[in-house]
């Protein structure tokens, strides 16, 4: 056993114990700290594929920032896990049939009987000459795959615009200052010396 | 043989990286401190040891005495975790800085992504602590400590793009040598927007004072680190000095040409890196000793409102001056003209 096979078992066993973590854990944060393991761990698997670029930016995109947020909604939301754990036995035979045929699927795929998957090569290593990893994502992106690449662009933009949409609601009661007026503001519109004689005590 | 060879090499070069940084993070405490003490026209520390050298040492035999308590009504685990979570990528990330020429760990590709990958994940130490803690206060702190260093990642992200489009690489040591030959040559001088809002937004992701509502000691003691004790703060502490340095660090590599010397042929090396490392360092301080905490929206105001707008149009703006061939730097940049 090649030390990458050890270190790959190693990333897989991980992955799955998280994975199963995840759902079967009694607090919503623990799910959400297992569900960064996994995701940090299938980094660590994509790393193994030399797929590099794709696998930091995994880390960066979905641990750095979107599992943040995800945590941070979870953190707020006092989830009450009782009522969501009543339905864990009613939908367990449907959870079960689906990941069996999953596995079945699966089976299919390893065993090379019917995707015949042995009549296709074993990719080569890549030589450390070539480009790297994110010079040739950048080429096939922006070049052979451009229009998709920009489609997705798009819709991504469509989804922040429609996302601030739907959560902006005028609040005329709130208070906010405008820096502008404030830096503008100046002695001649807010102060006036007043000119009067002097009063006797009385 | 040769997997045993490099394993040993490894250990000895992370040694090399590593124990020169912990010793930075010990003198940096107290350089903070005479600076600060200097600024407020007092001494600073100067008991302990020759003039106060040995301060740093006194502080940390202090903390590794002292008993870490956990909260009877915390999550245990997570308690634990939370400092480690913050350390164990504050010290990831500089396994691809380049001293000099040469001098790094490891000689990433993807060299820029990685730290940025690496720094994203320091947040989970401070939500963590925070929530583990089950305190009110520690929480209040998490919370503003987590939405601030995400809306200012996005700013410093955007600010690094524009390095990535002058040097044409995300490897580390290709965009300090794409920075040789002078000060002329320097990122600083056409990203000069991008410099900025790399630095401040430096300043806020590493929560530090003028940014530091994360542990506002006016209005929530010490924010998310209020329950910890001992050596557990000990590593808060640690990992926020070393992101400190990292930031300073980088700043230096992207936009101050990392080891090159200032002018042509004067002889680069590592001391020009540790040089502009530390004189970002002073200004972190200085920052510190200058400025009143900001308010809280008015941080989010100037992440969201000024920083990406910012970045934003400086990126088109390079953009457009390579693509036309501006001179004096942007007419030989790799890829410039199509």
């Amino acid at each position: 056993m090649t030390f990458e096979l050890f270190a790959f078992y190693c990333f897989a066993a991980i992955v799955v114990f998280a994975a199963t973590a995840v759902i079967s854990s009694r607090n919503p944060v623990h799910s959400a700290m297992f569900l960064v393991l996994t995701f940090f761990t299938c980094a660590g698997i994509w790393m193994l594929l030399e797929a590099e670029f794709l696998a930091v930016t995994l880390v960066l995109v979905y641990v750095g920032a979107v599992m943040v947020l995800f945590l941070f909604v979870v953190m707020m939301l006092d989830v009450n896990v009782e009522p969501l754990r009543e339905g864990f036995v009613k939908y367990l035979p449907v959870g079960l049939l689906v990941g069996a045929v999953m596995l079945v699927e699966m089976i299919f795929l390893i065993t090379q009987r019917y995707f015949k998957s042995d009549q296709f090569p074993v990719p080569e290593r890549a030589s450390a000459d070539q480009l790297s990893n994110t010079e040739m994502l950048g080429e096939l992106l922006y070049s052979q795959y451009l229009f998709q690449f920009e489609i997705a662009a798009i819709i991504l933009l469509v989804a922040i615009v429609a996302a601030i949409a739907l959560t902006m609601r005028r609040r005329p009661d709130t208070k906010y200052q405008t820096p502008a007026v404030q830096i503008a503001a100046s002695k001649k519109g807010r102060l006036r010396v007043v000119q009067m004689p002097a009063e006797k005590r009385s | 043989m040769d997997g045993l060879i490099l394993t040993i090499v490894s250990v000895f070069k992370i040694l090399l990286v590593m124990v020169p940084l912990i010793l930075s993070v010990a003198y940096l405490t107290l350089f903070e401190r005479k600076v600060i003490g200097f600024m407020h026209a007092r001494i600073g520390p100067n008991r302990v040891g020759f003039k106060g050298l040995a301060q740093p040492f006194a502080d940390v035999f202090k903390l590794l005495t002292k008993e870490v308590i956990v909260p009877t009504n915390s999550s245990r685990f997570l308690f634990l975790t939370a400092p480690v979570l913050s350390l164990a990528p504050a010290f990831a990330a500089w396994a691809v800085i380049p001293f000099t020429d040469g001098w790094q760990i490891a000689d990433v590709n993807a060299g820029l992504l990685y730290v940025l990958a690496m720094t994203s994940i320091g947040v989970y130490g401070v939500i963590i602590a925070g929530w583990a803690s089950n305190s009110k206060y520690a929480f209040l702190g998490a919370m503003r400590s987590a939405a601030q260093i995400v809306a200012y990642e996005i700013a410093m992200g955007f600010a690094l793009i524009g390095v990535l489009m002058m040097s044409g690489s995300l490897n580390l040591g290709d965009i300090v040598r794409a920075q040789a030959g002078g000060f002329t040559n320097w990122y600083v001088l056409p990203l000069f927007p991008l410099a900025i809002v790399y630095f401040i937004s430096g300043v806020a992701e590493t929560n530090r004072a003028p940014f530091d509502v994360a542990e506002g000691e006016s209005e929530i003691v010490a924010g998310f680190h209020v329950d910890y004790s001992g050596m557990a703060f000990a590593l808060f502490f640690l990992a926020e000095y070393a992101n400190m340095i990292m930031i300073a660090a980088l700043a230096a590599i992207l936009f101050l040409g990392g080891w090159m010397s200032p002018i042509d042929g004067f002889g680069d090396g590592i001391h020009w890196f540790l040089i502009k490392t530390v004189a970002l360092l002073f200004v972190f301080v200085w920052l510190r000793a200058t400025f009143p905490r900001y308010r809280y929206d008015q941080i989010m105001r100037l992440g969201w409102k000024v920083f990406i707008p910012v970045t934003i149009v400086w990126i088109a703006v390079v953009g457009f001056a390579i693509y036309f061939e501006v001179g004096p730097w942007f007419s030989t940049v790799r890829g410039g003209g199509l």
